[in-house]
Parts: C-alpha cells; sequence; structure tokens
C-alpha cells in the first residue's frame, strides 16, 4: 500500500479495507501502526512528521526505504503459497481412532460445521452487491478454498465411515 | 407447517440387492424457511425430494404438504398437487426450447386453468422479479445458464406454491450465475417462501436456515447436524 505513494497512517489503513472489502472489517485501528512500527525498525519504512501537526503516529507520513523498494519488488515475484495444516487434523483422525479416544466420523461432522459456518459467513458477504468486483475477487477465493476443505471432509468421512463398519463387522 | 415427512423410506430391489435410498428421514420444515439438504451424490437427497414433491411415491412413511397427506394421495389429486402446490426447480433447467421466456413461465398458470391474460400478467411480473423483464421474448437458447434458471425459478412461482423443492439448482452454473441465483433465493426467502434445496454446493448455507447433512439415505447423526440451525442471519 506503501509502494504507490508516502501517506499517512490513515490512509494506508483506508487502502487497506478497500482492497479486503468486508473481510477487512476485521481489522482494527492499530495494527496498522504495530506493523509500520516493525517495518521502520528493520530499515524498511521511515517516516517524518508534518510540521505544525502534533507528533503523533497518525500525523506522520510513512515512505518506503530503498531497502523496502527492493523488498515490494522482491515480494511481487515470490511464489508461496501458504497452504492450511491437513496434517493436523489428519493426525486428529488417525489418533482418535487408534486411541478410541473419539469417533473419527464424529470429528469430520464437528469440522464440517465449522468449515460450513465459513463458507456461508464469506458467501454472505460476497452476496452482497455494494461488494466491489475486486474484494470480492477475495471471497470468491476464500469460498473456493473452503469448499476444497469440504471435499476433503467428505473423503475422510467415507474412509472412517467405511472403516467403523468394519471394525463391527 | 409447510412440509412434513415422517419415517420417510424409500427402498429398491429386495434381499441381497435392497438399496435404501431413503431410510426413515423426519423431516419439519415450516412455512418461510429455506432448508437445505447436504450430501455427496447417491446419498438419497434427491430420491427424498421426489418423494417430498409427490414425483415418487414412498416405500414407507408420510408426507404432508399443508394439510394434505402427500403419499396416500390417488394419481389424479396428485398431479393437481404437483401443479399447484410444488415449484420444482431443477439442476438442468428443463425449459421448453421453442417457448419463449414469458411463454415458460405463463405455461404452468394456463394449464392451472388461468385466463390467458392473467397468466401473462403474472409471467410478466415474476420474469421482473427475478430481473429478466427485458428477456421476456428471447428463447432459451438465446438466455445464459443463470438467466434460464431464473427463468425456471420464475416457473416455478407460477402458482404461488406452498413451497419450491430444488435440485441441484447451482449445478450447471458458472460463479457469477451461481451468485444471481443465490441472491434470489435469499429475496425469495425474504418475501416468506418456503425452500427446500437438496445439494453438494455448500454455498447455499448463504442462504438458508438450516443444513442437515444427509449420509447413505438417512440424515446423518439427528442429534448433530439435524440441530446445526445456521439462523444467525436473522
Amino acid at each position: 500500500m506503501l509502494a504507490k505513494e508516502p501517506a499517512y497512517g490513515y490512509d494506508l489503513r483506508a487502502r487497506m479495507r478497500e482492497a479486503l472489502g468486508p473481510l477487512g472489517d476485521a481489522m482494527n485501528a492499530g495494527q496498522i501502526y504495530v506493523a509500520l512500527a516493525r517495518l521502520a525498525k528493520a530499515g524498511l519504512v521511515t517516516s517524518e512528521h508534518d510540521e505544525g501537526l502534533p507528533d503523533r503516529p497518525d500525523r506522520r507520513v510513512y515512505a518506503l526505504t530503498p531497502a523496502g523498494q527492493q523488498r515490494v519488488a522482491g515480494w511481487l515475484t515470490e511464489v508461496s503459497w501458504p497452504k492450511p495444516d491437513l496434517a493436523e487434523f489428519h493426525l486428529k483422525l488417525v489418533a482418535a481412532a487408534a486411541g478410541r479416544l473419539a469417533d473419527p466420523v464424529s470429528l469430520v461432522d464437528a469440522q464440517r460445521r465449522e468449515v460450513l459456518r465459513r463458507v456461508r459467513d464469506a458467501q454472505r458477504a460476497a452476496l452482497d452487491r455494494s461488494v466491489d468486483p475486486v474484494a470480492g475477487l477475495l471471497l470468491e477465493g476464500v469460498v473456493l478454498r473452503l469448499r476444497a476443505d469440504l471435499e476433503w471432509l467428505e473423503a475422510c468421512e467415507r474412509t472412517w465411515a467405511s472403516r467403523a463398519g468394519h471394525a463391527e463387522s | 407447517m409447510a412440509l412434513r415427512a415422517h419415517g420417510l423410506t424409500k427402498r429398491y430391489g429386495s434381499h441381497n440387492t435392497l438399496v435404501r435410498a431413503v431410510d426413515e428421514v423426519d423431516l419439519e420444515a415450516p412455512t418461510g424457511q429455506t432448508l437445505a439438504i447436504m450430501g455427496a451424490s447417491g446419498c438419497g437427497k434427491s430420491t427424498l425430494l421426489h418423494l417430498l414433491g409427490g414425483l415418487q411415491r414412498p416405500t414407507d412413511g408420510q408426507v404432508w404438504l399443508g394439510e394434505n397427506r402427500v403419499d396416500t394421495m390417488s394419481e389424479r389429486a396428485l398431479a393437481r398437487l404437483r401443479r399447484d402446490d410444488v415449484g420444482f426447480v431443477f439442476q438442468s433447467f428443463h425449459l421448453m426450447d421453442e417457448l419463449t421466456a414469458v411463454e415458460n413461465i405463463e405455461l404452468a398458470a394456463l394449464l392451472a386453468g388461468r385466463s390467458p391474460g392473467r397468466a401473462r400478467k403474472r409471467a410478466l411480473y415474476l420474469l421482473d422479479r427475478v430481473g429478466l423483464a427485458d428477456r421476456a421474448m428471447h428463447l432459451p437458447s438465446a438466455l445464459s445458464g443463470g438467466q434460464r434458471q431464473r427463468v425456471a425459478i420464475a416457473r416455478a412461482l407460477s402458482n404461488e406454491p406452498l413451497v419450491v423443492l430444488a435440485d441441484e439448482p447451482t449445478g450447471n452454473l458458472d460463479t457469477a450465475a451461481t451468485l444471481e441465483v443465490l441472491r434470489l433465493f435469499d429475496e425469495l426467502h425474504a418475501a416468506g417462501q418456503t425452500l427446500v434445496v437438496v445439494t453438494h454446493d455448500a454455498r447455499i448455507a448463504a442462504v438458508a436456515d438450516r443444513v442437515i447433512a444427509m449420509r447413505d439415505g438417512a440424515f446423518a447423526d439427528d442429534n448433530r447436524l439435524v440441530g446445526t440451525v445456521y439462523d444467525g442471519r436473522r
């Protein structure tokens, strides 16, 4: 957000909220200043306070340092892709079954309810006609990922339910 | 209660080949609620919808639509019920290719005995309601998938049904068209229409009061899932 031009903290916050759409509503006011302070410490951002205004974080103009600009350029070309941690849930099912600690299928059911709740919230936000199409893209991505999770949970359910069936017979 | 079922069961085959497509399902859909029944393909959800709408007869159990018991009705009464009290929406739209959008919608009203003038008026009103007033004279082939499904939904509403039953209504639609159909369902819901949707598309959760998971012909674990009421939206 800073790469465009130097800006006040509250400008950056407004830009972030616009880009994130409904998902940006969860962002609190202080977060941006915490992030800016951390970036300044790392030498990626510098700031100076406007003449004639009291020296408070929200009255300072922030800008990228040359190192910061380099970091942005590097970030744009990175192809890392954060992955949801399926292994932990998978191990939970294995452990529950092996130790007879819980019914894996009921764990899957509980997880599905949680994922479905998230799908509902994200899709509900996407239904709002006032959502900007660019921010809507983010919601679409969130929903698509969650639907993939649900598909996987379905596969988990099938396998664990049939195992339980074998164990009983 | 718009729709009720008790011990609803549909079996195919016998002995070794016995398949319980629907296995002792209890269901209550209060007037004005949107109910979503989700499950993998083959879990019996389409059969359940057919039993609820009088398209198939159950092997066992009872179905009531409003005050009328459906499962014991004569064929003649059943045909009238399907025409007047139930609106069906299908995955592949099932529009008549040679009829325009408005004709597809008014056909249902004409069959129910409305005058041509009233049927046309109602059809045009419904087209406007689904946002397709300017497509009245288009053939289905000139409409996008999402528009076709909206025409099909308008047709389902033609005779002011007690309940609209939808089978994978977003199954053939892309993201944008799905969004339009979900918005339409949401508007119907706000207008007090009772809606039962069977689907594997979790996005339906955005507009449903309740989401029930179905597995092997039965509601998967009544205690946990039938009680899962996603009513945070109201």
